[in-house]
């Protein structure tokens, strides 16, 4: 039986969330429940039908394969979640720019937007993470990982809390939690599957067989115990039943507040930061062909990360009832982060010394190249932000959403962009790309996309954040609530465009990718055209007669 | 008698404080210790080995 354990466990699932949905205390959490039944009913006889019950012939030593399968999957994964994420993110740019496409109730713009954030970031932006750890780990550790079967239940377990984010908040369930939506059944799960992950990627690093751990999997390994533990604290809550969907945070008041916000700009730092930082360390270098310019600068990267940034949190609650010092602590530390930031970006960037023409004629590293120069933007406009001056004018304003655009889109989208087409050839046996010509289109659409969004943000920032502020002379506010999102108007319209062409990008890499899987290769010029030398004509002119 | 958030605060800005920075000076330096560009240039290969 190859499947037998997850035979039973998820026809045990599914009876389970049965019962649940049977005897759920509201109506929301029964319609929840039916649906993980149902996928989980439809995985139970899945397996079933792949199921073989002759006894397995004896397979070749698997310790001597690395462990790819899973990794092939969360490639595939990693891009259908970010054409899907993506595009409920046009969505949701086009509702506030046309508020008639809002279509109630389980497609408002309240119910759209987490779906948006959470399928980028998670979805999206996890599936990558744990996808690229398991590859990176196995490479760098030269072992095989470790568990079993257990990085299937990661991978599957993952795309199953996907699922239940994404389908409650269509159905209306939140704790209220930005980028922590999930109620308290949803956040369990997410907890069990992260110590499989935990144990997995642990397991692997204590059986290595290279002596040093790369700096890499320090990363990672940064990533995967903050996560853990940044939400299992901000998720601390009591459920008002055992089958209901409500509960209550375990904090009160300011409390609750920075609590949160130490989850959810942890959750910048660890996830989006910590995490992309680990694939970076590995794929630029390999992209290159070249080590890292400084082990040592990527300790100290490392480190300096790891001391400043679980400190940076308040930042997000400057002018609040939070006491001034921790304001300005969170404001201090964030300004101090620039550092570390710019010294990894600085390391990735002075990989290619020596070889930027590499960026000319390599697409795939042009991609990493420019990830790692807008991560350097977003850590030297975060920093700014914090500071209090600035953040007067820019806090509640879409500065903060062209920001977190500038980082997410730029950084975390381009670099991910980059390893997928790192690694859909080696993944797949292919010699090559289906086409390498494909991956500058996708390269300049999506910065192209970036470039619109994050300016026309800036500008409508600002712009709100002077509308809000602007008294006259005998005090009053010049202009009203209503009047401000009026002029936000054009602005909206351009966003979605910016969205578009980052979308398009994304469509573009799809299908390059499956095409790439099929084992097709797109007839065109190659990239990198070299300058021919013919020594015959290598000569002057004969002088005229 | 002071507050049990006075306590933890104060004793998180000095002896809390203190022992933070006194662990990130040691790795700091530990980095830069002698043989540790060597280490360092050798760790940085472990991405090349398995080709």
């Amino acid at each position: 039986m190859k499947y037998g354990t997850p035979v039973v466990l998820t026809g045990l699932g599914a009876f389970l969330t049965l019962l649940a949905a049977a005897f759920a205390q509201d109506t929301l959490f029964a319609q929840h429940m039916g649906l993980i039944c149902a996928v989980l009913a439809i995985a139970t006889v899945v397996l079933l039908r792949m199921e073989n019950f002759k006894t397995a012939p004896k397979s070749a030593d698997l310790q001597l394969e690395y462990m790819d399968t899973v990794i092939r999957y969360g490639v595939i994964a990693t891009a259908f979640w970010g054409v899907v994420g993506f595009l409920v993110g046009v969505v949701a740019a086009s509702q506030l720019a046309w508020p008639e496409l809002n279509f109630g109730p389980y497609l408002n713009f309240g119910r759209i937007r987490p779906l948006h954030t959470s399928a980028v970031i998670f979805a999206f932006g996890g599936t990558a993470l744990v996808t690229a750890a398991f590859y990176i780990v196995q490479r760098t550790c030269r072992a095989r990982l470790w568990g079993g079967g257990l990085p299937w239940f990661v991978f599957w377990g993952y795309q199953l809390f996907i699922f239940m984010a994404a389908t409650g908040y269509l159905l209306g369930i939140t704790q209220g939690k930005e980028y922590a939506e999930p109620e308290w059944y949803v956040d369990l799960w997410l907890t069990i599957v992260w110590v499989a992950f935990l144990l997995v990627f642990l397991g692997t690093i204590v059986k290595r067989k290279e002596p040093h751990i790369y700096v890499a999997n320090w990363f990672f390994l940064s990533f995967i115990v903050t996560v853990a533990m940044l939400h299992v604290v901000n998720g601390l809550s009591m459920p008002v039943s055992l089958l209901g969907t409500k509960s209550y945070s375990a904090f009160a008041g300011v409390q609750d507040a920075l609590t949160q916000w130490w989850y959810g700009h942890n959750a910048v730092g660890f996830f989006l930061t910590a995490g992309f930082l680990g694939m970076m360390y590995y794929f630029v270098p390999k992209q290159a062909n070249r080590p890292i310019y400084s082990y040592r600068l990527s300790i100290i990267h490392f480190w300096g990360l790891i001391f400043l940034y679980i400190w940076a949190g308040p930042h997000h609650l400057h002018y609040t009832a939070l006491p001034d010092w921790a304001q300005t602590l969170g404001m201090v530390f964030s300004v101090m982060l620039w550092m570390p930031s710019w010294g990894g970006m600085i390391n990735g960037l002075m990989t290619l010394q020596g070889a930027w023409d590499k960026v000319r004629t390599d697409p795939v590293l042009r991609m990493m190249i420019i990830s790692l120069a807008f991560y350097g933007m977003s850590t030297f406009e975060g920093p700014m932000m914090s500071i209090k001056t600035v953040n007067s004018l820019s806090h509640y304003t879409d500065w903060t959403i062209g920001h977190v655009h500038s980082g997410a889109l730029g950084w975390n989208g381009m670099i991910t962009f980059g390893a997928l087409y790192f690694l859909t050839p080696r993944l797949w046996g292919r010699a090559q790309l289906y086409s390498p010509r494909m991956v500058n289109w996708h390269f300049w659409l999506a910065t192209l996309g970036i470039v619109v969004y994050a300016a026309v943000m800036w500008v409508s920032g600002i712009t709100q954040g002077l509308m809000w502020r602007e008294y006259d002379a005998q005090g009053y506010l010049v202009y009203s609530f209503a009047e401000s999102i009026e002029a936000m108007h054009p602005y909206y319209v351009m966003r979605v465009v910016g969205g578009l062409l980052y979308l398009a990008g994304a469509i573009v890499m799809a299908y390059n990718l499956t095409m790439t899987i099929l084992g097709k290769v797109r007839d065109e010029e190659p990239f990198a055209s070299e300058s021919t030398f013919n020594p015959a004509s290598d000569k002057p002119l004969a002088p005229a007669e | 008698m002071e507050s049990t958030y006075q306590t933890m605060r104060t004793f998180a800005d000095s002896w809390g404080l203190l022992y933070m920075v006194a662990i990130f000076l040691f790795v700091v330096f530990w980095t830069f210790r002698p043989g540790g560009k060597k280490h360092g240039e050798d760790a940085a290969q472990i991405p090349f080995k398995e080709d």
